[in-house]
């Protein structure tokens, strides 16, 4: 199914650039702090549970399982946008692709896939 | 060191317009204004402190202030969305209470309707750390609330008929406000059969879109004393922040949640002594947050609670939203929080419409939801009582 909704391409920052450089290499970063040892999505510097700055990329698996979504049916297209919580245990947002949104449940298994914004660049997005 | 009975709301006034096409937002703001402070009896000259949020034009107080041909000794932009107003109340009222101003002015006004796709072109801060892992997937406002609703169903078995309920008591209210956008009264059906926006919500799940506005004067208690004016004191007040929690997203509660709490302590009442309740509906689901997270019901049982017109005025036990609210009559600026207060006051005052007066309103509270359920946002709880 072709996306025909505008997907602005994503401005990275310094402290976000390996996510997205990874992102063109179709692999999902997660960042993890050394400290505390837990992860978190969006990505930071500096750990949001403690504050450490000990945090480190790893390279989430790409399984995930559908937390919540919701199928937008104004506008060019619909699309689903969706909450998953990754196997690494953060949860973040993303498009459901490549699937009927009528057939989809929270709970439901989804795997990552790479799918281009408007400039090309690749962006993680789930698929069943 | 507490806000309680600091500080007094002495003048209120919603603009009866719902579409500006000649009106600048600037001008809005002023007529607002305007409107409060004739309400109050009070002159332009008597204000010292001035509040408002990103609503108002150019560089906020200093724009609107030149404007308004304000003096003033106490500013506060603080930009919370749409609960601003209500955290507006709760920072003059702790700047009264300070004795940093005497009589404080908020204002919230805005066209999105007259302006139309032009709103929409303003470009996001692309320094906003969580825009670049958002706006590429489309969070428009509605599927963010949709998820909120989508999960809710999921962990609590509350239905898209126990939502809509929620919309018929606010159209019951809506038929009495010659201002109100929509003024027809809907049914259950009405409502699970309009079109889909974002599954699970309708088309009349969700708020109207309207230009307009409202402005609230709060002051100290002296001054409150000598106004011809029906007396709302301010009993306590709560805000708090809830966001994507670094991945540990939770999208069944709200931070009424925590800001509800803060502001029954500080009030020393319980929910069994708020007659009437402001709650903000930008979305049905909105509202059965607030009424599970303030502690109405018990959580996940909003549902139940909001069914069978409990929430009509005159016929159910929570009487809520009796203008309309934003899902019927109003919702300026995309913000709902002024227009909460000022009927909470309406209902305090004894001048809500007869139809929808609730009898012995003496304790009501209003709360907002500024920002987004379905990611970050900031409550405020007000509750208010008539002396
Ligand atoms: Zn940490």
């Amino acid at each position: 199914m072709s996306n025909q909704r505008k997907i602005p391409a994503p401005i990275p920052h310094p402290e976000t650039q390996a996510y997205w450089d990874a992102a063109q290499q179709q692999k999902l970063l997660v960042r993890r702090c050394r400290a505390c040892g837990e992860a978190h999505h969006y990505p930071r510097e500096i750990c949001p549970f403690c504050w450490s700055n000990d945090t480190e990329w790893i390279e989430a698996k790409g399984e995930a399982e559908i937390y919540s979504f919701s199928t937008m049916r104004v506008g060019p297209a619909p699309y689903t946008l969706a909450y998953v919580t990754l196997a690494e245990g953060p949860r973040m947002m993303t498009n459901i692709v490549d699937c009927d949104p009528d057939k989809l449940s929270i709970g439901q298994k989804v795997k990552v896939v790479f799918r281009p914004c408007d400039d090309g660049k690749l962006a993680p997005m789930f698929t069943p | 060191m507490s806000v309680r009975d600091k500080a007094y709301i002495v003048g209120v006034y919603e603009h009866p317009t719902r579409k500006a096409d000649n009106l600048s937002v600037a001008q809005l703001h002023a007529q607002v204004a305007k409107g409060a402070i004739e309400d109050a009896g009070l002159s332009p000259s008597d204000i010292d402190g001035y509040f408002c949020a990103g609503d108002a034009p150019g560089l906020g107080n200093m724009s609107m202030g030149e404007y308004l041909g304000l003096k003033l000794r106490h500013v506060d932009s603080t930009e919370t969305g749409g609960s601003a107003p209500i955290v507006h109340v709760h920072h003059a009222a702790q700047a009264i209470a300070m004795g940093k101003c005497n009589v404080a002015l908020v204002t919230l006004a805005g066209r999105p309707r007259a302006a139309g796709a032009a709103l929409m072109l303003k470009p996001p801060d692309p320094d906003a750390p969580e825009l670049q892992f958002e706006r590429l997937y489309g969070p428009a406002t509605q599927n963010g609330y949709a998820m909120c609703a989508r999960r809710h169903m999921y962990e609590f078995g509350t239905t898209s008929e126990q939502l809509a309920w929620i919309k018929v008591a606010a159209s019951h209210h809506a038929q009495h406000n010659p201002n109100a956008m929509l003024r027809n009264v809907v049914t259950v059906e009405d409502v699970v059969n309009s079109p889909m926006v974002s599954d699970p919500l309708h088309r009349l799940d969700c708020c109207v879109v309207s230009d307009g506005g409202g402005a609230v004067i709060v002051a100290r208690p002296e001054i409150a004393a000598k106004l011809n004016r029906p007396k709302i004191k301010i009993r306590g007040m709560g805000e708090a922040l809830k966001h994507g929690m670094g991945g540990k997203v939770d999208l069944t509660y709200s931070a009424a949640r925590m800001s509800g709490p803060a502001a029954f302590a500080e009030a020393g009442v319980t929910q069994a002594d708020i007659k009437y309740v402001s709650l903000y509906d930008s979305f049905t689901i909105t509202v059965l947050f607030q009424i599970e997270d303030l502690g109405f019901c018990k959580k996940g049982e909003g549902g139940r609670f909001v069914s069978d017109g409990n929430l009509i005025s005159g016929v159910g036990k929570l009487p809520f939203n009796t203008d309309g609210g934003g899902l019927c009559n109003n919702h300026p600026a995309n913000r709902g929080g002024m227009t909460k207060i000022i009927e909470a006051v309406r209902q305090l005052r004894g001048e809500a419409h007869p139809a929808v007066q609730v009898k012995n309103c003496d304790i009501a509270l209003a709360n907002g939801i500024g920002g987004s359920l379905g990611a970050r946002h900031i409550a405020g709880t007000l509750i208010m009582e008539r002396v």
